[in-house]
């Protein structure tokens, strides 16, 4: 039995805090996580990794409380280990192992019995994409591959949650596309929740159901994915001439315009919204190029402090 | 998504009734056995790490080697008691007798074992697993103290075999030299714990495997002239001294405990020897164990 099918969230933190001698790295983060594909953004140092290790109950919270698959890291920590998956961000492979033993060692720590974890281990590695190369030494392997055997080893035993740090750290954009596409399915069609770690908002939000932004180690906002994108949705609008006389035209028919170079842009506010434009392109005999609609970037809903936007070029 | 990632989606039954195989993804549903079996499962891991099973022929190089030259005194030392009708090595004096090469194999043996997983950084994923901090180092500890005693175990089981044939005196003198055996795979298990504490607490200090070897074998090496030096002191103090040296120290215990001169003068201070022998072990347990409660996850 899935311990968070009986209703619980996936995880759970109340006034969660964390502090080094120097720093405080969680402060008071209380958020609700419901299982699906989570994208946990925040810049380096926003404090991803310690909220990470006090999920996996490797570093014990200052105060607050928390829960992990409806389990206390504090007390259950080795039943939550079980049950999870972790993905480091570093170099965490040993060179002169094959990945296939590799793969079926780690699932043996995990506690699965010797042919399961043979079994499981080549089953991980096919997924990941890595089943020709399995017999392979790591050490031999390109960057896009480690990080592969780096997920196999964290699905190898079959979690409920992965927690993955930073996956894409260090691909080219195509090997980028292909771990986002695989973590996509791992979390749509395998029933594992994944939670991704990024300093990249444009990337998790390609792939995650809910995303939570976490900055100086106070969450910055987290909700579900829709609710961010939908109500934010807005109309580009393109005429070949005329673009000054819409603009007035949408005005007077009651539409927040802005432009945007040549395009006009019209908030979404209902399907009428569409009729509106398109009898007032009419009524003036404009020619229509382009009416389209456009999904608000996820970064531009954290404009607070830190711009992620910014977050995002100063990391690239 | 590249052409190397197989598609998941449940096959569709297919119209003949047949069922197409379904390679998608299968949920694990047999049993998650706890931390004692992952601790078992490492600890058997290690020991064959140790004599390079399971990887590279590079890896097995140097421990098989070490294996051949222990086998090789062993073989003569049968060989030579049965021509001379002798016992030119007893199995008490065969752990002494290869030191070096004991100690060549914990400076490579241990290192291999800690220094390693250090290096690739791959405690975070044991720390992640069931599996605790503890339950590492010990299991990485178990696995050289074990792979310590059957180097010295194996040969003198060879070396019972010979003598048990060449001996003439029947089923009583057979019996005799049983219980020497037992003495002398007795004595190797206190030389490997001393050693092996030792050992894999200095290697478990650094990432880097030369560095380790390194000095694991100064810490032996470096100490065996001072403690021969204290011993000229003669008094007290000489025949206390050789237990800052565990070469010393063990062969002092030896000759406390089985009463063979082993050329060290521990007077009757051989007491003393044990305590420090089992202090210092505890110590370096306690160490080890600090050691991993310290290291970055």
């Amino acid at each position: 039995m899935r311990p968070y099918s009986r209703g619980v969230a996936l995880i759970e933190t109340r006034s969660l805090t964390k502090r080094y001698p120097r720093v405080t790295a969680l402060d008071a983060f209380t958020v609700d996580i419901e299982p699906g594909i989570i994208g946990l953004v925040g810049a380096n140092g926003a404090g991803k990794s310690t909220l990470i290790k006090t999920l996996l109950g490797l570093s014990a919270p200052t105060s607050g409380s928390i829960r992990v698959l409806g389990l206390d890291p504090a007390r259950d920590a080795e039943a939550i280990r079980a049950r999870v998956g972790y993905m480091p961000e570093h170099d965490c492979l040993p060179p002169d192992m094959v990945a296939a033993e590799f793969v079926t060692h780690m699932a043996r720590m995990s506690g699965l019995p010797r042919t399961a974890a043979r079994e499981r281990a080549s089953e991980a590695l096919r997924h990941v994409g890595l089943y020709e190369e399995r017999y392979r030494q790591i050490g031999g392997y390109s960057t896009g591959m480690k990080q592969r055997v780096k997920l196999a080893q964290a699905l190898v035993h079959d979690p409920d949650l992965l927690l993955l740090d930073e996956p894409t750290n260090g691909l080219d954009p195509a090997g980028r596309d292909a771990m986002l596409g695989l973590i996509h399915r791992i979390g749509s069609q395998f029933g594992i929740s994944v939670m991704v770690c990024s300093h990249l908002l444009g990337e998790v939000e390609r792939i995650c159901d809910s995303l939570v932004a976490i900055d100086g180690g106070k969450l910055l906002r987290a909700d579900r994915m829709s609710a961010m994108t939908v109500q934010r949705d807005v109309l580009a609008i393109e005429v070949d001439e005329g673009t000054e006389q819409l603009a007035e035209g949408l005005a007077a028919a009651g539409l927040g315009v802005s432009r945007d170079g040549r395009l006009l842009l019209v908030p979404l506010e209902s399907d009428q919204t569409y009729d509106v434009i398109i009898g007032t392109v009419a009524s003036l005999d404009l020619p229509l190029h382009r009416l389209e609609q456009r999904r608000h970037r996820v970064s531009e809903l954290f404009s607070a402090r830190p711009d992620p936007q910014e977050v995002e070029t100063r990391a690239s | 998504m590249p052409a190397d990632i197989v598609p998941t989606q449940p096959a569709p039954a297919d119209r003949s009734g047949g069922v197409i195989h379904d390679i998608g993804y299968q949920r694990y549903s047999g049993s998650r056995l706890g931390r004692g079996y992952a601790s078992r499962a490492l600890y058997v891991h290690s020991l064959r790490t140790a004599f390079g099973l399971g990887r590279s022929a590079k890896a097995k190089i140097f421990p098989w080697l070490v294996v051949g030259l222990v086998f090789v005194v062993a073989m003569v030392a049968v060989a030579v008691r049965a021509e001379s009708n002798q016992v030119v090595l007893s199995y008490l004096q065969f752990t002494d007798t290869i030191g070096l090469p004991l100690l060549l194999f914990l400076a490579v043996v241990a290192p291999e074992l800690v220094s390693r997983d250090l290096r690739s950084r791959v405690l975070p994923l044991y720390f992640s697993r069931p599996l605790r901090r503890d339950d590492y180092a010990l299991a990485k500890l178990a696995a050289m103290t074990s792979a310590f005693w059957l180097l010295l175990a194996a040969p003198q089981l060879l070396m019972l075999i010979g003598g048990v044939f060449s001996r003439k005196d029947g089923f009583g003198g057979a019996m005799d030299e049983v219980m020497d055996f037992l003495g002398g795979i007795g004595y190797a298990a206190i030389v490997a714990i001393v050693f092996s504490s030792l050992g894999i607490l200095l290697a478990s200090l650094s990432g880097r495997r030369a560095v380790s070897a390194a000095v694991v074998a100064a810490v032996y090496l470096v100490t065996t002239p001072v403690a021969a030096v204290l011993q000229t002191l003669g008094g007290t103090v000489g025949k206390i001294a050789p237990v800052i040296n565990p070469i010393d120290l063990v062969e002092g215990l030896e000759a406390w405990l089985y009463h063979r001169s082993t050329g060290i003068d521990i007077g009757n201070h051989g007491y003393l020897y044990l305590i420090v022998a089992v202090v210092l072990v505890a110590v370096y347990v306690t160490l080890l164990l600090v050691r991993y409660r310290k290291v970055a996850a």
